[in-house]
């Protein structure tokens, strides 16, 4: 019985996957949450200490604080605090305001905290874990239930696989009552709380669905003393893919809890750009062959500064933009650019080296193999440029020869 | 000689008008492919190269029965061009599009469930049968017709393993692209069981890529395959927990590691490529090994 669970645990963990995301901030989803009837506690969002003062006057009992950043585990590095009156709640906030606050998940540079959540305490009976994801190997969106809540969902996932519960919704009927009951039974949410825990439900699968989520997350979601279900955390994300149609939540993003590298390659229209420790600068069409570039790089020796799917190229200034991007970054000691045109021109790439050589003060080292569609006329153009760029024939072999341009 | 699309499908282009639609239209057609129809909303009685251009799928359908149709759709409406050449019939449905969203997706493959129509995609290179048929986007010079069949999540990786296929000396037989996303229409295990039962294939390249387990499931039926299977899988260096522009790429879970999934395939019986760059000579040596080559 046990070993069946486990299996089935594993297979949710490996085909949930977590599709291209925005994330927005707690103090932003518990927003969304109340409009889809989903009960979070009273309080608002205060930018200042005298702010949060205020909020704290309003709700006129003990609150906590909490620093609005997208990482987890905050009360860990002291950005979460309880406060019995407005006075604390405004000393508080002067605390975490403007504080460096390292977690589990931000990486030991930590993010800096522009703002709190102030909310009334919840005097708490129970925590549970609730969220609702699309599993891949299904092809459902998928309830997943915990009464082990308030814990890394995936350290219950280890220690304890038969505590975590999985529904998946047929998208045809979408939710229905009796899966409410079903999960609520579940989480042991009977007698009264079941009622509550079926809308609950039902609101956060709506939002789910409407909002296009990757993921909704409630972590924990308690019963209170007082006998209601409520989220006293709430995470979602959403899938970037589906933005185009959802102007109110694409407006929720907070630019200062990205990358500022890739923050800049985005704004310079390189959307693929993902920061890496290596000192070898990447430029690839197309997501596997950027990997597959990466893993070569590794192989011969090196380490790659960044993972780079430049796409489908019919303008060079985008490979210029790639260059500025890879030049910003202080550790890239060469770059390597890998191209297999299909749907994307060789001869444009080629182009776009040698306009990037022309306008940007390029003191690193250059790599390029070029291969598909129209590579002899990109050959070309590199050959008649004059410039010192190291040709490579195939893949082995130019990641054999950045190593060795890097040093 | 080939499994899904040959030298006699008839092939359907949804969208071809367009500008990505209209360049690999014309690129298919020069490669030999029979496209023997286009749909445009709107554009309906028009001809391109002279194709006959329809506003609907439907009418395309009753006009000149396709076998296939290839969709160059923005990614808003992709969804709805899937299923609308699913009502009409049509057996097989590649989609190239990138960024379809992901519930929109959850709908299609509900939809499909159960139904006559195989999907292929989207966010994929497409099909092609080397020297036959070009259903999709691929560099058409690298492909060579021969025995391998070839199975990738990524395109461009397609055109790498090909290319190096081709310099090997080995041509191949189909080569797919099931597609970089979350939800896919016809998984890896599944065109693994197509190159199984066509015998004009003797050897299969599968290229996998971490996040997900496709490829675990794809191992379970490798493992009643008698065929001889190279695998590779890109993504061994990427970081847990960071999206390597395929939304599919991001490690969730053990099984989403390159190293599990090598581990699957290996126990399976495919002989693992470490190196991306040795797809073809890896490949040469087990066919040899087998006496295909």
């Amino acid at each position: 019985m046990a070993a069946a669970t486990v299996s089935a645990y594993s297979t949710w963990a490996a085909s949930a996957f977590i599709i291209q995301t925005m994330k927005i901030h707690e103090f932003q989803a518990k927003k969304l949450f109340s409009e889809y009837g989903v009960p979070v506690p009273n309080g608002r969002v205060a930018s200042n200490p005298e702010e949060a003062r205020t909020v704290a006057e309003e709700l006129g009992r003990a609150v906590v604080v909490k620093a609005q950043i997208h990482a987890g585990g905050r009360g860990k590095g002291g950005g979460i605090k309880l406060a019995a009156d407005p006075g604390e709640a405004e000393a508080a906030a002067a605390a975490i305001i403007g504080m460096q606050l390292v977690t589990p998940q931000t990486g030991a540079e930590g993010k800096r905290v522009g703002r709190v959540l102030v909310e009334e305490q919840t005097a708490v009976d129970r925590e549970l874990y609730l969220s609702i994801l699309v599993d891949a190997a299904s092809g459902s969106p998928t309830i997943i239930a915990s009464e082990a809540g308030g814990m890394e969902i995936e350290e219950v996932a280890a220690s304890q696989p038969e505590a975590i519960h999985r529904f998946a919704i047929d998208p045809a009927a979408g939710f229905q009552p009796h899966m409410g009951r079903q999960v609520a039974f579940a989480l042991g949410l009977d007698g009264d709380l079941m009622r509550p825990t079926v809308a609950l439900l039902t609101g956060l699968y709506n939002c789910f669905v409407e909002k296009d989520c990757s993921l909704v997350e409630i972590n924990p979601l308690v019963v209170s003393k007082s006998g209601n279900v409520i989220a006293l955390d709430a995470k979602v994300g959403f899938d970037d893919n589906a933005l185009f149609r959802h102007e109110d939540i694409a407006a929720m993003r907070d630019p200062n809890e990205e990358d500022p590298l890739e923050v800049q390659a985005e704004e310079l229209g390189v959307e693929n750009y993902v920061k890496l420790d290596g000192n070898i600068g990447c430029v690839v069409n197309g997501a596997g062959l950027a990997m597959a570039t990466m893993d070569s790089i590794k192989l011969a020796g090196g380490d790659p500064a960044n993972f780079l799917d430049i796409g489908t190229v019919n303008d060079p200034d985008r490979v210029v933009n790639a260059f500025r991007v890879l030049i910003g970054d202080d550790s890239v000691r060469a770059v390597l650019i890998n191209i297999f045109g299909g749907m994307a021109r060789v001869d444009i790439i080629a182009q776009g080296v040698v306009d990037a050589h022309k306008e940007l003060d390029i003191k690193t080292p250059v790599v390029v193999r070029l291969a598909g569609t129209n590579v002899e006329e990109g050959e070309k153009i590199l050959q008649e440029s004059g410039l010192p760029i190291i040709r490579a024939a195939d893949l082995g072999e130019a990641a054999a020869k950045a190593v060795e341009a890097a040093g | 000689m080939s499994v899904l699309v040959n030298k006699s499908t008839r092939v359907l282009v949804q969208g071809i008008t367009g500008k990505e639609g209209s360049a690999h239209a014309r690129r298919s057609i020069e490669y030999g492919t029979n496209i023997v129809a286009g749909v445009t909303p709107g554009r309906g009685g028009q001809s391109f190269e002279g194709v006959p251009v329809y506003n609907t799928v439907k009418e395309a359908v009753k006009e000149q029965r396709p076998d296939c149709s290839l969709i160059f759709v923005p990614a808003p409406f992709a969804a709805d061009a899937i299923l609308e050449a699913a009502d009409a019939g049509v057996p097989l449905v590649v989609c190239v599009t990138e960024g379809v969203p992901t519930l929109d997706m959850v709908t299609v493959k509900r939809a499909l469930a159960g139904g006559a129509t195989r999907l292929i995609g989207p966010n994929c290179p497409g099909v092609i049968t080397p020297d036959e048929c070009r259903v999709g986007i691929m560099p058409a010079d690298v492909f060579s017709s021969g025995a391998v069949g070839v199975v990738s999540r990524s395109g461009t990786l397609v055109y790498e393993a090909v290319a190096q296929l081709t310099a090997n000396g080995i041509g191949q037989s189909t080569c797919v692209g099931v597609g970089g996303d979350p939800i896919i229409g016809t998984t890896q295990r599944e065109v693994l069981e197509i190159f199984d039962q066509d015998p004009e294939t003797a050897g299969i390249v599968l290229i996998g890529e971490i996040g997900g387990n496709a490829e675990q499931d794809a191992a379970e039926y490798l493992k009643t395959m008698s065929k001889p299977v190279v695998a590779f899988i890109a993504g061994a260096t990427a970081p847990p927990g960071r999206r390597m522009g395929h939304a599919g790429a991001i490690i969730a879970g053990n099984t989403g590691t390159a190293k599990s999934k090598k581990e699957a395939l290996a126990a399976a019986g495919a002989t693992i490529c470490e190196s991306p760059a040795e797809i073809g000579a890896t490949t040469q040596r087990v066919l040899r090994d087998a006496g295909l080559q």
